[in-house]
């Protein structure tokens, strides 16, 4: 009796999974299926069924050359991450394994700064750019990304290092390793499965932030997110354009979503019990 | 080896003179047809220009608003181009903001640009920015509804015509909607259309002393109006409708009329992409009788930002998107119907271009009738037809369009939209030091 009701419990918990999932994913879906529709197909109402003329590809490829922006959204999501995790790692170290009583406050402050709208600095931080000559520079974008993904990167981070025992550093320390061969050899290694799963979180974070990298850049430093929003008009239906410029952009990272989603969830979920 | 050193160092300083005399120019647009198509176009300009390169920025029109404004307030240099409408023109003229346009050529002929819109992109007699391509608001109708419903369409209908036939056409049964107006909230979207339509009214947005005028009869009567048509010919949930959403609308058969941008006409008559492409009619946007109509004037303009180092490239640029020449290059390449439209006389006075293009007239008509001096029947502080040319507009324009969409949309009473935008713009007046 208890076997049945826990499969029954199984089915309806499945069943309401894929259900949610499907809503999630849903808008994705159809932006893709619109994407292989003719203009006129896509302002007909809904349609799961699309001719599948790879027409829109076509035209948008040929407006504006794909490679340069995805090649700008590599290159930011994966250095600013590097940058970020320069920095974030040893913040977190300190602030989890060497603890005063502000770090606390010191962690809800730098969340805090996630919670002001971006827009509200914008005057500020052109101004900046442009007196540092950091307008549309691929350098300039990458510490902004760092910058305003470094609160959630150094609260993943620290969340993960407080699970790591405290002892096995005190150990490594006693058989004489210094500062630096402690963060090297015996934190980073144990915090593998976190720092990978902060890692791909912030590359996604990064590669789908459009205020800055649309605001900073005009041509040179422009990453996908600027691609897109050259096919959005106010005059004009080209739904289908627009969705195929939405599906070039977000295929690599969906992609590479799917393939390290096991390293996602672990990673998102470490320590989530406690 | 001293032969190879001195050649490679040859080789460099020449790289290094042509990099130093190559001059590349950034321009900032919108995405919509015509820009895109100019794009293409360019190999003419560089052709005839190899020492000036071409980088594009194309971005939605509010996003590049933005962009250009920020860009431009803070002196960051990073267009050498930028296309604005005439509601930035006339202020960023008077911050010295924008370059003025005087070198644009021998063979420009800038007095074949149609004077209405000349006016609304000059500021004391200086052009500062060229028109690429020009637009006012006018009635699209489908015929076969309208001889259905037994009337004939004037070319320059009444609201009150207007109203009749929408009645008529009204079809629920068969999703037909009398009439298709813009909704959804924005300055430059209901709030363009409103503002127009509240000119042919007599209401005006400020008396001569900027005083706000929502409490007067003539804002009432227009809302009001507004408010009853769209409620009983009007389609469902039109208050979340724009420009594009009555579009498709309109492509599907599913309005009798449509008053909008002229613009829309290449696109309700294209048999590619609209189902009644070969029955819709044009007519002048509806008056009450007090000598202005309820069309708007705008014009898509490239303008030279005054921080820009490259001024004379960017000047060549300007001269050769916005020409005669240009017009005639589209045209060999993809046919008249296709040529710019709304910028010059000349286009209008071609006969393959009105032949390619049966609303050409009804366009220029419609640009003719619009008066961005004096948009209105009573005197007023402002230029602007659709638009108050003031910094503070933007912000208002949006926040008076809300309340009107809400009224629309039944959450608050006709009166109670009016009374709010009334304070709305008391308070936004106030605090810009127009009134006291």
């Amino acid at each position: 009796m208890a076997r049945a009701v826990t499969t029954q419990h199984k089915t309806i918990a499945t069943v309401a999974a894929w259900i949610v999932a499907l809503l999630i994913f849903f808008p994705i879906l159809y932006t893709i299926i619109t994407s292989f529709k003719s203009e006129q197909e896509a302002i007909q109402g809904f349609n799961l069924i699309p001719s599948g003329t790879f027409e829109s590809y076509t035209e948008v490829q040929a407006q504006s050359g794909y490679f340069k922006f995805f090649f700008n959204s590599v290159l930011l999501s994966v250095g600013s991450t590097i940058l970020a995790l320069l920095v974030a790692i040893p913040a977190a170290w300190s602030m989890a394994f060497s603890p005063t009583k502000r770090t606390k406050d010191i962690l809800m402050w730098m969340l805090s700064t996630k919670m002001m709208p971006a827009v509200a600095v914008l005057f500020p931080i052109y101004l900046i750019f442009r007196n540092f000559g950091l307008l549309d520079s691929r350098v300039g974008l990458m510490v902004m990304l760092m910058l305003i993904n470094l609160p959630i990167v150094v609260w993943m981070l620290y969340t993960y290092f407080r699970e790591i025992p405290g002892e096995i550093l005190e150990a490594a320390r006693m058989d004489g390793a210094s500062l630096w061969n402690e963060i090297v050899y015996v934190l980073t290694p144990m915090a593998v499965p976190g720092i990978a799963s902060t890692m791909l979180l912030n590359i996604i974070l990064a590669w789908n932030e459009a205020f800055w990298t649309i605001r900073l850049t005009t041509t040179d430093a422009a990453p996908l997110t600027a691609f897109i929003s050259s096919f959005s008009s106010p005059q004009g239906l080209f739904w289908a354009k627009l969705s195929a410029a939405s599906t070039l952009a977000i295929a690599p990272i969906l992609i590479m979503g799917w393939f390290s989603q096991k390293q996602l969830v672990r990673g998102l979920t470490f320590g989530a019990v406690k | 080896m001293k032969l190879r050193t001195l050649t490679l160092g040859l080789l460099s300083a020449s790289a290094l003179a042509f990099a130093a005399h190559a001059e590349s120019i950034t321009i900032a647009t919108v995405n919509n047809g015509d820009m895109v198509r100019m794009q293409k176009l360019t190999d003419d300009f560089t052709k005839a220009n190899p020492d000036i390169k071409l980088n594009w920025v194309t971005l939605e029109e509010n996003v590049l608003r933005e962009r250009v404004t920020t860009d431009i307030a803070t002196k960051g240099g990073q267009y050498d181009v930028m296309t604005i409408g005439t509601y930035e023109v006339p202020i960023w003229a008077k911050q010295s903001w924008l370059l003025p346009l005087d070198k644009l050529g021998d063979d420009y002929d800038a007095k074949d640009i149609i004077p209405a819109i000349a006016g609304g992109l000059s500021v004391d007699g200086k052009l500062y920015a060229a028109p690429f391509y020009g637009e006012s608001s006018f009635v699209m109708y489908r015929k076969d509804l309208m001889d259905k419903a037994g009337l004939k369409m004037p070319d320059a209908p009444t609201w009150d015509f207007i109203k009749q036939a929408a009645d008529k056409m009204t079809d629920r049964a068969n999703g037909v909607n009398g009439v298709c107006l813009r909704g959804k909230a924005g300055w430059g979207e209901n709030m363009a259309f409103l503002t127009a339509m509240s000119n042919s009214f007599g209401a005006r947005w400020f008396d001569e002393n900027w005083k706000p005028q929502f409490d007067q009869p003539e804002w009432k009567n227009t809302l009001q109006f507004y408010v009853d048509l769209m409620k009983a010919d009007g389609p469902e949930g039109a208050s979340s409708n724009g420009f594009n959403e009555n579009l498709a609308l309109f492509q599907q058969g599913k309005c009798g009329m449509w008053i909008d941008a002229t613009v829309a006409a290449s696109f309700v008559s294209d048999p590619k992409n609209s189902t009644v492409a070969d029955k819709v009619g044009y007519a002048l946007a509806p008056d009450n009788g007090l000598g202005k109509r309820g069309n708007w004037l705008w014009a898509w303009s490239l303008a030279i930002p005054a921080g820009t180092q490259k001024a004379d490239a960017a000047e060549k640029f300007v001269s050769w998107a916005t020409s005669k020449h240009y017009a005639e290059l589209v045209a060999s390449k993809e046919g008249w119907a296709n040529a710019p439209p709304g910028t010059r006389t000349s286009l209008y006075a071609n006969a393959e271009y009105q032949k390619a293009a049966p609303f050409a007239k009804m366009t220029l008509d419609s640009i003719n009738a619009a008066d961005p001096t004096h948009p209105t029947v009573k005197p007023v502080p402002y230029v602007g037809v659709q638009f108050v040319a003031i910094p503070e507009f933007q912000g208002l324009g949006t926040t008076v369009g809300q309340l009107f969409s809400a009224a629309l949309a039944g959450q608050s009473s006709v009166d109670d939209a009016l009374k709010q935008a009334q304070d709305a713009a008391t308070a936004a007046m106030t605090e810009g030091g127009y009134i006291k």
